[in-house]
């Protein structure tokens, strides 16, 4: 279980400070793929910076499988919004290196490598430089890096956010397909309410203001059902969220 | 063929143009002026190989010697202190005074005092040189460093990274472009001092050999002299050109096609 409790995070900006949360609480089971959603600015990307152990809650405590977090920890992944995909390393080497910070012997990282770049389906790329790539090929780089770290925890940053329509749905799929498959704790932030109701078992909507505020918290049981984007249940999910998204906006302006 | 190798043939016509081009000119110069000052370049190529063997070939290697040894002295230094400067905050604040204090004052006139402490040999050749390339290296380096995005960063630390591992996995590959431009344009200025400070109080290299042509009066002697100032700054960029294709692969994929 993941509890983030009585947080706060101010950071200052010029002269000024920004409390982006205040008194925050939150609590994610084992296993449970949560999404975030809510317009730009309000805070989704800070709570994942939060949970990876980057930035520190200014008061407060997180705990991650019953553990303080202090800094980063070997088996949170994350993966930041535009990839975080180094330049001047190849597919291969971007994919090998975050088992190579960690200090694991080559013999040792090697197959694992092998075998996360063959089931990404970036075999034939895997000397090529993420410039050489497409949007979806770059996006299965950062999985597979993050897979290779073997993480209980992932967390994900917009990462479907610049793709085409139909990468971008072949990507859901596979994201879901691996999150069933290891039933991996996951954090996804996101702006689409159909990836939102596709992805996640439980979404949060928040909403931008200072601090940042839970509009609304939905649960998604049938998420991963097959056909589930064509079923009327989704259809009436995804309306809910937007209809909390639009409040949310409608009372910011009537302030 | 590979494209290496196309690369390369490329280049090699590139070359063989530019020096068809430039010898045109000169032909055209010499037969236009007719002033015993501007030999044609078959006397000044004849004059450079005639005098290759005897002795133009030691200023030359004396000169090679001193250009390399001074811009690799400065760019171990430069490279590591500017990355440090670029990250750390707290170290620039402190260094980045000085530098701007002491940059823009040209090196030149410390040169009394260089002879003075370090003698006429190669030392104060090189120290100056070294002096005044290693300037322009760390403040390149230090603003490469600068502009590495904090998410470039953060991805790193999310992968576990320490501080030691973000300046070997990112700041420095971030910064070796950059790097690499700095070190183009301070073998200009690294030639250029080399030729001053060889121009005086020496017998040896490049300069002492041009100044003394001149003072004899032998132009095809003298023009042997620039022929070689020129083939060494083209071999110095040939070879940083090859240093960058081999560390900045990254950088240089411009026209490669998957598959082609």
């Amino acid at each position: 279980m993941i509890e983030v409790s009585h947080c706060d995070f101010i950071y200052n900006q010029g002269k000024s400070q920004v409390k982006v949360y205040d008194d925050f609480n939150l609590t994610i089971e084992r296993g449970e793929s949560l999404v975030l959603i809510g317009p730009s600015g309000c805070g989704k990307s800070t709570l994942l910076y939060l949970l990876s152990g980057l930035l520190k809650p200014t008061a407060g405590n997180i705990k991650i499988f019953s553990e303080s977090v202090k800094g980063t920890r070997q088996k949170t992944a994350f993966i930041l919004q535009e990839y975080g995909l180094f330049p001047w390393l190849t597919v291969e080497q971007n994919v090998s290196l975050g088992l190579r910070v960690r200090h694991t012997v080559k013999r040792n990282y090697k197959p694992l490598v092998e075998e996360m770049i063959r089931k990404m389906g970036l075999g034939e790329v895997k000397h090529n430089f993420p410039s050489q790539l497409s949007g979806g090929q770059r996006q299965r780089v950062a999985l597979a890096r993050a897979l290779t770290l073997q993480p209980d925890l992932l967390l994900m940053d917009e990462p479907l956010s610049a793709l085409d329509a139909l990468t971008r749905e072949r990507l859901q799929g596979l994201l879901l397909e691996i999150w069933q498959e290891q039933r991996l704790t996951t954090v996804l932030v996101t702006h689409s309410i159909e990836e939102a109701v596709f992805l996640g078992s439980r979404i949060l909507v928040l909403l931008d203001g200072r601090p940042t505020k839970v509009v609304g918290e939905i649960s998604n049981p049938l998420v991963g059902k097959p056909g589930y984007r064509q079923t009327e249940e989704f259809f009436q999910k995804t309306s809910y969220v937007r209809s909390l998204l639009e409040r949310g906006g409608l009372d910011e302006s009537a302030r | 063929m590979n494209l290496q190798g196309k690369v390369f043939q490329g280049k090699s016509w590139g070359y063989l143009g530019a020096i068809v081009f430039l010898l045109a000119l000169w032909q055209y110069a010499a037969w236009s002026l007719q002033t015993p000052l501007l030999p044609t370049p078959q006397a000044a190529i004849a004059a450079t190989i005639r005098l290759f063997e005897a002795d133009l070939g030691k200023h030359f290697w004396v000169s090679t010697y001193r250009v390399v040894l001074s811009t690799l002295t400065a760019f171990l230094i430069g490279l590591p202190l500017g990355i440090i400067m670029g990250y750390e905050g707290r170290i620039d604040r402190f260094l980045a005074p000085l530098v701007y204090i002491t940059y823009p004052i040209p090196k030149i006139v410390f040169l009394p005092l260089i002879l003075l402490f370090l003698g006429l040999g190669d030392g104060s050749k090189i120290f100056l040189i070294t002096f005044i390339v290693f300037f322009q290296i760390l403040v390149t380096t230090r603003d490469a460093v600068r502009k590495v995005q904090s998410e470039t960063i953060s991805s790193l630390r999310s992968l576990g990274g320490n501080r030691f591992q973000v300046y070997r996995y990112v700041l420095l590959p971030a910064s070796l472009p950059d790097v690499f431009t700095s070190l183009r344009l301070s073998m200009g200025t690294a030639i250029a001092v080399l030729f001053f400070a060889e121009s005086f109080a020496t017998t040896e290299g490049l300069g002492y050999f041009i100044m003394d042509s001149w003072s004899r009066a032998a132009p095809d002697e003298m023009f042997a002299g620039i022929i070689m100032m020129a083939l060494l700054g083209v071999g110095l960029f040939i070879v940083v050109d090859f240093f960058d294709n081999i560390f900045c692969r990254w950088q240089h994929l411009n026209g490669y096609k998957e598959g082609k």
